[in-house]
This record gives C-alpha cells, sequence and structure tokens, in this order.
C-alpha cells in the first residue's frame, strides 16, 4: 500500500566498519576537520547546494561514521568554488577536506598512486 | 702535428665528447616528446611567414638573457653582474680562443683542442700582435675570475648579491660547483706557470709568471694543465644531470618559446626543457610570501622545479602554494611554473565525467543587445559588489542580464587550479553554452578569478571585461560622473587581474575619478597576495592571516583611509581583519553617483 511516504530504511553505524585509520590519514592532512560544530554555514552557501540536495555537512558526517557508499559519487558534485571555506566560522579548510576525501574515497586511488610512482621513477 | 699532443689534453677531450652525446640524446628526447598541438605550434611558425619574427625573437632572446641576463641585471645588478661574467666571460674565452687559434694558423686545419691549451702548446708567441691576444685573453679571465669570487662571496652570504636567501641545494650541486669554481684558478695557474718559463702570457698572467720561481714553473706546469684539463673534464660530464644543464637548456626553450610552445596540460618534451632551464638562482625564494610570512621554505618554483626533475618526493610543494604568479613574473628564465604545478597538481587529481549533470536546469536568457553580468561565487558573498554594479548600470541606462542572479554556476578555475580538468572542462562547457545562447553582445564580470577564467580559457565570442575596465571605459566617455572626495585610497592589485591579465591601469584610473591614490611601496606586479587565494588548499585560516596582514602592513604604509581592490575574495580577506575599511572600486562609485 502507498502511503506517500515510506519510513526511512534502517541505518545503523558500526563502529568497526568506521575505518579509524582512514579517518586518522585525514586528520592528519587536514587538521582543522575536528574542529566543525556542525553549524551548517557551508551547506547554506554553497554553490552546488543552490541546485540540488548537496549537502557537504552530511557527507563529512558519513564519512566520520564510516558510511563511505555512494558518497565518492556525492562529492564529485561540488565545484570547489571555496564559499565554504569562506563562510566557516571556525575555520576548517574545506575545499582541502573535499579533496582528500575525494582521493579516500575513490577506489583507483591505490592504482593511480601507484602509476605516479611510476611516472615519477622511470623516465 | 704531433708536437701539439700531450696526454693532459685527454680528460678535456674524453669529457667534451662525453657532453655533447649526452645533450644530444637528451634534447632529442625532450623534442620528440612534444604533444601534438605544441608540434603544431612548431611547424606553423617554421613553415609560415612567421618564421621571420620568430628567428629574430630567438637571436634577440639569446643574446639578451643567455649572455647578457638583461633580466637578472634589471632584478639586482650585482648579481646580473656574477651571472653574466660568468656566462658572458667564458663564452667570450673560448670564441677569442679559437678565433686566436685560427689567426696563428693562417685558417683552420688545426687540432680541435689547441684552442683550449694555446700557451701551453705554442710556446714562441711572444712578438708583435700576439702581446694584445694575450692581454684580451687575460682581461676575459679576470673578468670570469671576479664573477666567480663574486659567487663564493653569495655562498656565504647572499645578501652580497641582493638576494635574502641563497637555495638549498642538492650535494651533487654543491660538488658540481666547486669543479666549476676551480677552472678558472687552475687556468690561471697553468697559464702562469707557461708563462714563467716562455714569457708568452698577458699582463695577469705574465705578472704572476714572473712572480713564480723557475724551477717551481717545470715542476708544476704539467700538473696545473693537468688539473685544469681534469676539471674540465669532471665538469662537463657531470653538469647535464645537475643545474649546469641550464647553460644548454636556456637557449633550446628560448627557441621553442619563439615557435609559439606553450606548456599543456599534461607534462611533455617541452615541460622538460622547462625544468632543465631552471639554474636555481633563488630569485623566486624572494618574493614568494609563504616564505617571508611563514618560513615555509621547501615549495618555491625552484625547489618544486628541483624535486620534479629529479624525480623527488614533492607533495607539499604541488600542494602548497597560493599561486599569486609572483615566481612567475620574478623568474628570470620565464619558466611556467604555475602551469607545472598544476600538472603535477592533476596526477593525483582522478579526473572523472559527468559530475554535473544537475546544472542542465538552468535556463539562459534572450540578451541579445544586453551586456550580460557575472558576479561570480565570491561577489555572491560580498553583495555589496553586484548591488553597485547594478545600481551603475541602471543610473547609465544599460540594460543586462545577471547570469547568476540566484543561481551560480563555478567559472572552473578553483578546479583547474588544483588539477581537475575534465571537471573545470565540463563546468566551461555549461557557462560557455548560457553565454552564447543569450546571444548578448559583452560579459562584464566582478571577480578577477572568473575574469581570467572566461578570457584565457573559455574562446567565447564575445568579449569579456572586467567591471574596472567597464567603469573606466564609462568614465572616459563621460557617461559617468562621479563627485570627487577627499578620501586617500590605497589600491590592493588582485593577483589574477594584475599579474594574471596585466589589468593595472584602469583601476587606478577609476579610483582617481573618486579619490586620492595613496603611495603603495609593493604594487602592480610586485603586489602581495591577499593570502586568501583560491589556489592554495593545504593553508589554514590563521596562516593565511599572516599572509594577509603583510599585504595589509603594505598597503597601510602610506596612512590611507581605506583600501580599496577590485576582487571580492581580496575584499573578503581584508574584511576579516577588524581594523580595517575596505571597498571594492565598484561600491566607491556607486556611493558617489
Amino acid at each position: 500500500m502507498d502511503f506517500g511516504f515510506t519510513i526511512s530504511k534502517p541505518r545503523s553505524i558500526e563502529p568497526t566498519e568506521a575505518g579509524k585509520e582512514q579517518l586518522r590519514l585525514l586528520e592528519e592532512q587536514v587538521p582543522t576537520f575536528r574542529r566543525c560544530m556542525n553549524c551548517g554555514g557551508c551547506t547554506a552557501t554553497c554553490s552546488a547546494g543552490h541546485f540540488i540536495n548537496f549537502n557537504i555537512r552530511k557527507v563529512h558526517n558519513l564519512y566520520r561514521w564510516g558510511q563511505y557508499k555512494e558518497l565518492d559519487e556525492e562529492l564529485q558534485k561540488c565545484m570547489l568554488c571555496g564559499k565554504c571555506t569562506l563562510v566557516c566560522p571556525r575555520g576548517v579548510n574545506l575545499r582541502s577536506l573535499i579533496i582528500h576525501l575525494r582521493k579516500a574515497l575513490n577506489k583507483d586511488h591505490l592504482s593511480n598512486d601507484f602509476q605516479h610512482f611510476i611516472r615519477n621513477n622511470n623516465r | 702535428m704531433s708536437s701539439y699532443f700531450h696526454p693532459f689534453i685527454l680528460p678535456f677531450c674524453i669529457g667534451t665528447l662525453v657532453l655533447f652525446v649526452i645533450i644530444a640524446v637528451k634534447f632529442y628526447r625532450w623534442i620528440t616528446t612534444l604533444d601534438r598541438k605544441q608540434k603544431k605550434n612548431v611547424w606553423m611558425s617554421l613553415l609560415t611567414v612567421r618564421v621571420f619574427p620568430a628567428l629574430w625573437r630567438i637571436v634577440k632572446e639569446i643574446v639578451k638573457e643567455v649572455l647578457l641576463h638583461v633580466n637578472i641585471t634589471r632584478y639586482n645588478w650585482r648579481m646580473g653582474y656574477m651571472h653574466r661574467s660568468i656566462a658572458l666571460g667564458w663564452f667570450l674565452l673560448i670564441v677569442t680562443g679559437f678565433v686566436e687559434t685560427l689567426f696563428h694558423f693562417r685558417g683552420g686545419g688545426h687540432l680541435p683542442w689547441l684552442g683550449i691549451f694555446f700557451r701551453f702548446f705554442v710556446r714562441d708567441y711572444t712578438y708583435g700582435i700576439s702581446r694584445v691576444w694575450a692581454d684580451v685573453m687575460d682581461l676575459l679571465l679576470l673578468y670570469v675570475l671576479s664573477g666567480v669570487s663574486i659567487a663564493i662571496f653569495k655562498s656565504i652570504y647572499s645578501r652580497v648579491v641582493g638576494i635574502r636567501k641563497n637555495t638549498k641545494l642538492r650535494w651533487f650541486d654543491i660538488c658540481l660547483r666547486y669543479s666549476l669554481w676551480l677552472i678558472f684558478p687552475m687556468r690561471l695557474l697553468s697559464e702562469s706557470c707557461t708563462a714563467a718559463l716562455t714569457g708568452n702570457g698577458g699582463f695577469l698572467t705574465q705578472g704572476i709568471g714572473d712572480m713564480l720561481p723557475t724551477e717551481f714553473a717545470q715542476v708544476m706546469e704539467v700538473p696545473f694543465w693537468t688539473a685544469y684539463s681534469t676539471c674540465l673534464c669532471v665538469f662537463f660530464v657531470l653538469f647535464p644531470f645537475s643545474r649546469y644543464m641550464h647553460i644548454f637548456t636556456e637557449p633550446l626553450l628560448i627557441v621553442f618559446r619563439s615557435l609559439g610552445v606553450r606548456e599543456s596540460s599534461q607534462p611533455t618534451g617541452y615541460t622538460r626543457m622547462e625544468l632543465n632551464a631552471c639554474s636555481r638562482c633563488g630569485i623566486c625564494i624572494d618574493g614568494c610570501p609563504l616564505d617571508k610570512e611563514l618560513k615555509i621554505n621547501d615549495i618555491q618554483g625552484v625547489y618544486l622545479l628541483r624535486d620534479v626533475r629529479h624525480g623527488l618526493p614533492h607533495r607539499n610543494a604541488t600542494e602548497n602554494c597560493l599561486m599569486c604568479d609572483q615566481c612567475v613574473v620574478d623568474c628570470p628564465v620565464g619558466i611556467e611554473i604555475t602551469e607545472i604545478r598544476k600538472q603535477e597538481r592533476n596526477k593525483g587529481a582522478l579526473d572523472t565525467h559527468d559530475n554535473y549533470r544537475f546544472l542542465d536546469s538552468i535556463q539562459s536568457f534572450n540578451a541579445i543587445g544586453r551586456i550580460a553580468y557575472f558576479g561570480g561565487c565570491m561577489s555572491h558573498l560580498t553583495p555589496g559588489v553586484t548591488e553597485s554594479m547594478k545600481k551603475i548600470f541602471d543610473a547609465v541606462g544599460q540594460k543586462y542580464w545577471m547570469m547568476d542572479e540566484d543561481k551560480t554556476i563555478c567559472c572552473g578555475r578553483p578546479l583547474l587550479q588544483q588539477g581537475f580538468i575534465a571537471q573545470a572542462a565540463e563546468l566551461r562547457r555549461k557557462n560557455a553554452h548560457l553565454i552564447v545562447e543569450s546571444h548578448a553582445q559583452y560579459l562584464v564580470t566582478s571577480c578577477p578569478i572568473c575574469y581570467q577564467s572566461f578570457k584565457k580559457e573559455y574562446n567565447l565570442p564575445i568579449k569579456v571585461i572586467h567591471h574596472t575596465e567597464y567603469l573606466a571605459a564609462l568614465i572616459r566617455l563621460g557617461k559617468l560622473k562621479p563627485h570627487k572626495t577627499g578620501l586617500k585610497v590605497a589600491y590592493h592589485d588582485p593577483c589574477e587581474l594584475g599579474r594574471g591579465c596585466n589589468i593595472y591601469d584602469e583601476p587606478r584610473e577609476v579610483l582617481q575619478a573618486v579619490a586620492e591614490l595613496a603611495r603603495v611601496q609593493k604594487e602592480r606586479e610586485h603586489s602581495i597576495c591577499c593570502g586568501h587565494s583560491l589556489g592554495n588548499t593545504a593553508l589554514d585560516v590563521e596562516k593565511q592571516d599572516k599572509v594577509r596582514d603583510a599585504a595589509l602592513r603594505n598597503l597601510k604604509a602610506d596612512h590611507p583611509d581605506l583600501i580599496a581592490t577590485a576582487c571580492p575574495m581580496c575584499k573578503k580577506a581584508f574584511q576579516r581583519d577588524r581594523y580595517t575599511t575596505v571597498k571594492d572600486i565598484a561600491e566607491l562609485i556607486a556611493e558617489q553617483l
């Protein structure tokens, strides 16, 4: 029966899944990542967010919780214009965060790194 | 002829042969790995009439930069003298030696090393005109030696040549530097020894030779000449792998640049040429705001080029840069450092496609006869700028279409700067489509970042103008008559507008119509970046603010009433400092209508 609404799918956070190692790496590269207080200023000003339901705050929280599914595709919608970084009251370096999230989430990243290594060391 | 041979010439001959083979192999590999567009540019320049101005440019540039070092001299005359004395002096020493040999042997047919070791083999050359030759050669040697002594002082105390810091060199480069420095004193000593025995020296070598005891000269003559030859050999064999490769690469770079080759989005043979053409003079370190204000001393152009060239790890050098282009403007060789940095960023950037489908929903607007106005993302955070521009458009009765009234598509430059080439191209396609569909005649933009993007990366069929250019035109034509105020205004040149697009005069012209310009010590191409540049993602806000403070100190030296700029990004950065009043040029004009 269609009531015109559904209940949301059951969602659970698996602490074991929330790759601690990956989180640690990210925090190392973007130390300001920890300062976020979830105010949502970044999402309010987002250029891409004016077109679609793109929510950078949500993306970064999902990453924190280890829910990586579809996050990569979601992150590619960012245009990197930098408004979020400018409005952030806590000085989180959001552009850097997004770039590093993209790299962390992309499955081909390892092989890409390897290609980079090959290119640099064999000429 | 056999009297013109001695075993000590062997190191020199072997070294020279090896040198030319290595250089030939390297050049061949670079030239064959140019990409298709670059090769097309070369052929287009070679096979059309464009070849004549190109040839003229090549000759002019090589004489000016490779021999006379005009750009370095302009930066600092002592540093210019140092480079010129070694380069030009050594070149003339070789040429004069060759001509002297030709003169002595009445034309060709002599052995090739005689030009270098002339005094040793031609011992009876002490009559008439030969005195003049010897004096000329000594003068040139003295010229080179003066440069070498400055170089030695510089390696201890860099302020001798007016730069703050010496480049940190690899140990390999340091060793080679010593072998280069040794070459000329060795030549002086060996020629002096020969002069002591035969009397064929000039004013310098004969002077020293006369002071040497004959026994000493007899014993040491051959060892000194051997040492001289060995120094040459070591230097020749190893320098293609060191920074001294710039000696031969710079002319090659000038040839290809004059033939219209530019850096492309991926590394090519031309990139290798540029990497090898860097002499690591360290001028780029001097102007870098990150070095000056934040003491970050491993990311400057010279270190990026070094690490990319030798395959050393360079993630930090790639990412941590404001892309303010100060080093590109200062670089005496004209290496496109920012482009190389973008290529390196792209290597890790994972190009993906079709990310921005959601932008298709945006509709174009029939703007025939109107001006298309693009505020840009940043102007949405400084609404004063867009409001003022609207007020000015209304005041002059200009119909306009604001492209990004409520929804903005980014111009794509921020993505491109971070090395996301495919993604940036997608945004450019969307924006270009909107603009072309609208049939507007002109595109005015308030943001220098977008301006540079539209102008250089888009290939739009319509003319792109920055709002300062637009305002300057309006004031020049008398359409806009703002009231003059008594304010004293310091103008900050945004990197993207000034160094990026060479627009320095229009903003000043507009400002002079409403206010008085304050003196600023570092302005135009030397203006300091506001620190919040979109080119950098590695710096945190606190560090960016330190760079901004340096820019503000520079602007406030003359105690202006307020600071004016033409970039919403810079405005936003300066606004973060609560003791600063900053306004966009458009706001200043709109207030005085």
